[in-house]
């Protein structure tokens, strides 16, 4: 390497040669490293040690199975030569519900820590104090004597910490065994970590709970490692272990998989994680607002969270964020290690097949154990499904469905049966009942006066002789595993077994109506198989409202009738299907089928079969939701 | 001499190797774009913003709704400046205006909170929203809309927005 030309300078001019080369190699190495790091940071975020191209493939894969999902619930309908349609205050103002919860303006979100102490049913629930969107996110907080006529409360915490200063979110409430309460809820820090948090009363012997005062040590649990910082959020109602420890879940997810995190503690101040996971369930994708809880396998009462033993099943329950779809599973819980496995893993928690609370607009749901009346009791956050302008213009958004009780359905041993709290009868004022045949093709008034707010209470039985004609017709095709409320046409397509139930708030004209109906399809095995569905696709003529066709199999064991339920409430339809093994939550906006427009009707579209309906309908009163004052606290407790 | 010339192949190599090694990487913004509906839309909108060669996704997903906030602006200066020109409109720009408001004061502002704060569903909302205004206020105008390109570009962005804000999900 040496230059002859340099040897007359002696050694010395080598070294400083290599020592260039050496520094020049060093220097392309740093800059290698440096380049890499540098247009490796920005996607960093999400795949730590995982391979890039294939997250971004699956994400792709994803994103686009969930995008088509959600996209034909946005395509506007009418192409743009459509007139817009101009909703005026008439039309917006009937929207507000008579019986349902809502606070008395602006947005309101996920159900927080509901529970009864004192005599009270406390509800909490995230609220915007400043806008009809989401955001500036506090805690409401109201009470009830019967989870129906409610008074609205001061806001229970707002975001003046710097634990909570993104945001005070959801949480769940424990009780220990000296019947004072915790209740842990996330809060977003100053730097949006999502962080979980104590809270407790500030006076026990306040029967309203009116001030709460947060754990000076806050925050009590943060993203574990592996946990993004904000993949961490939502914890459930504390339930006793066997050691005599308290545990809780929290929904978070690992790349794309949706996860349960657990933590063990004796003082709800410090925690231990469990190395194993609740439960995992790839592809699903965030899990939001675990719920986790035991269900009677024998008796239809509610258990205490901490309930346990060989009587008993155990309810995984997650919101997932991918599809806005709230999911459960009944399964089985290991106590000694925090697991749970589900009875039929081909319906795991979270894939697009497993069970599903409710088929409709439903989200965000938990549950509470009603010590009081010894039920558990499922409040959800109903959202709108109308245009934010219009929510802006009438100055609110969302509702909370009315509270369910959840039980195990003893008959079917597979699903769980959900039903209005029975405190809602109290609404109810004169009835009308019917008992008509209709025969195939009709569509029959139903006069009971006003009909924005109703409760109806249905039976119908084929006519044996069509079922019989039909059964036995081998030309008659089988439909069943084709059929889905949501693809197969709605309403107005008929077949040799259905549709046929209620038109609820319909114009004369059936310009606008929402039917509420059973599909009797044949199966390939010559079985019947029954769908409810709700079709919302002619609910309004309005063309900036989504109307889905929402609905599901609904299990009809032999000799059952068909029953269900429905409670019309001006802007919401909820409707139970065998008596809430199969229930539909649906968000309507007519422009003309309001006030004393708005009509109920009875309908049989099918092609053959003649239908008996027996029902009673109900006038239902308001529930009076008061605001905040002494006077309407003290009328309430004289109930 | 020789030296000096090994020095600056040296360098000329480094040189040369970084640049590969950017532009081979280099687009977090191409990789993330690729899985929208619109990936020359996506680009140009991305790189046009100085902040977007050194965003993670969440911070793609911002730029792109300050990019919605921007034409929401422009609309609404359109809007304004079409009630002199064209007055027998009047009914359907003021519907327009409202529908533009909303964008502007409700849907960007939940938008922007959801997604810094990593709960990017209501960012998703947001955005539907802003495209739902968009196709509502042009519906106004029954096929003869003065605003048609700027709806269309709403449109547009607020899909490819959505794209990315659900891969934050």
């Amino acid at each position: 390497m040496a230059d002859p030309n340099q040897e007359t300078h002696g050694p010395r001019r080598r070294r400083p040669f290599k020592g260039l080369l050496a520094v020049s190699f060093g220097l392309l190495f740093i800059a290698f490293y440096v380049a890499l790091i540098a247009t490796h940071d920005g996607s960093r975020s999400n795949d730590e040690g995982i391979d890039e191209t294939e997250t971004i493939t699956s994400r792709a894969r994803l994103a686009g199975v969930s995008e088509k999902r959600n996209d034909g619930l946005w395509k506007l309908s009418g192409d743009r030569n459509t007139p817009a349609f101009e909703w005026n205050n008439s039309m917006l103002s009937w929207q507000r519900t008579a019986f349902h919860f809502q606070p008395e303006q602006n947005w309101m979100n996920d159900p927080n820590g509901p529970l009864f102490y004192k005599g009270w049913y406390h509800f909490f629930y995230q609220y915007n104090p400043n806008a009809a969107v989401w955001g500036d996110i506090v805690w409401g907080h109201a009470v009830s004597r019967d989870l129906i006529h409610w008074v609205h409360l001061p806001i229970a915490m707002v975001a003046d910490q710097w634990y909570d200063s993104n945001g005070v979110w959801t949480g769940s409430a424990t009780f220990l065994p000296d019947g004072s309460i915790v209740m842990l809820y996330t809060g977003s820090t100053d730097k949006a970590v999502q962080v979980q948090n104590l809270a407790y009363p500030e006076d026990p012997n306040d029967p309203l709970l009116l001030k709460w005062v947060k754990f000076p040590g806050n925050p009590v649990l943060v993203p574990p490692p592996g946990i993004l910082p904000k993949d961490f959020r939502d914890p459930t109602t504390a339930w006793k272990t066997s050691e005599g420890k308290w545990r809780i879940t929290i929904g978070s997810k690992l790349n794309k998989t949706g996860i349960s995190l657990v933590y063990d503690t004796i003082d709800f101040k410090t925690y231990e994680k469990l190395d194993t996971l609740l439960h995992r369930v790839p592809n699903t994708g965030m899990w939001e607002c675990v719920d986790f809880y035991p269900v009677s396998k024998t008796a239809g009462n509610g258990l205490d969270t901490s309930v346990n033993g060989p009587a008993v099943k155990h309810i995984v329950k997650a919101s997932m964020d991918d599809t806005r779809f709230d999911h459960y599973a009944v399964g089985t819980y290991f106590d000694s290690n925090g697991t749970w496995i589900p009875d039929d893993p081909t319906i795991d928690v979270g894939m697009s097949a497993s069970l599903r609370y409710d088929y409709g607009k439903f989200y965000a749901s938990k549950s509470f154990y009603d010590q009081n009346k010894g039920r558990r009791v499922l409040w959800s956050w109903i959202g709108e499904s109308d245009s934010e302008a219009s929510d802006v213009q009438k100055g609110w958004s969302s509702l909370q469905g009315i509270p369910r009780t959840v039980v195990f359905d003893t008959k079917t041993g597979k699903n769980l049966v959900q039903w209005p709290v029975e405190e809602i009868k109290s609404l109810r004022l004169s009835s009308k009942q019917f008992d008509l045949e209709v025969g195939p093709g009709s569509v029959v008034p139903v006069d009971v006066g006003s009909a924005a707010q109703l409760d109806i209470e249905a039976e119908f039985e084929i006519n044996k002789e069509s079922l019989e004609k039909i059964l036995g017709n081998a030309s008659v095709v089988a439909e069943a595993e084709e059929f889905s409320c949501e693809k197969s046409g709605g309403s107005t397509v008929r077949g040799a077994l259905g549709p046929f139930g209620f038109s609820v708030l319909a114009t004369e004209s059936l310009s606008e109506q929402t039917p509420v109906y059973f599909y009797v399809a044949k199966g390939t095995d010559s079985e019947l198989k029954t769908f409810f569905c709700t079709d919302t696709s002619r609910s309004s003529v309005a063309n900036d409202v989504v109307k889905p066709i929402y609905g599901s199999i609904v299990p009809v064991l032999k000799g059952e009738k068909l029953t269900m339920r429905i409670l019309v409430d001006h802007s919401i339809v909820e409707a139970f299907g065998q008596g809430g093994r199969t229930c539909i939550t649906s968000r309507v906006y007519p422009t003309t089928a309001i006030y004393g427009a708005a009509k109920l009707f009875l309908f049989n579209n099918a092609l053959d079969a003649t239908v008996t309906a027996s029902f009673t309908v109900w006038q239902m009163n308001s529930a009076f939701i008061h605001p905040y004052s002494d006077e309407a606290v003290r009328a309430l407790s004289r109930t | 001499m020789k030296m000096m010339m090994m020095m600056k192949v040296m360098m000329m190599v480094m040189v040369m190797v970084m640049v590969m090694v950017m532009v081979s990487e280099g687009s977090i913004i191409e990789q993330t774009c690729k899985e929208t509906q619109d990936f020359n839309l996506c680009v140009s909108l991305l790189n046009s913003d100085p902040r977007g060669s050194s965003a993670d996704t969440s911070g793609l997903a911002l730029i792109l709704i300050d990019k919605i906030k921007g034409l929401t602006t422009k609309t609404l200066n359109e809007i304004n400046g079409l009630y002199k020109k064209r007055p027998e409109l009047k009914r359907a720009l003021d519907e327009c205006s409202r529908r533009y408001k909303t964008i502007l004061n409700a849907d960007v502002p939940e938008a922007i909170e959801a997604i810094s704060k990593g709960v990017p569903k209501f960012g998703e909302d947001g955005v539907i929203d802003a495209g739902v205004e968009a196709s509502v206020c042009e519906g106004g105008f029954k096929g003869k809309s003065p605003l048609t390109s700027l709806t269309k570009s709403m449109q547009k962005i607020s899909n490819v927005t959505r794209a990315i804000v659900r891969m934050l999900l």
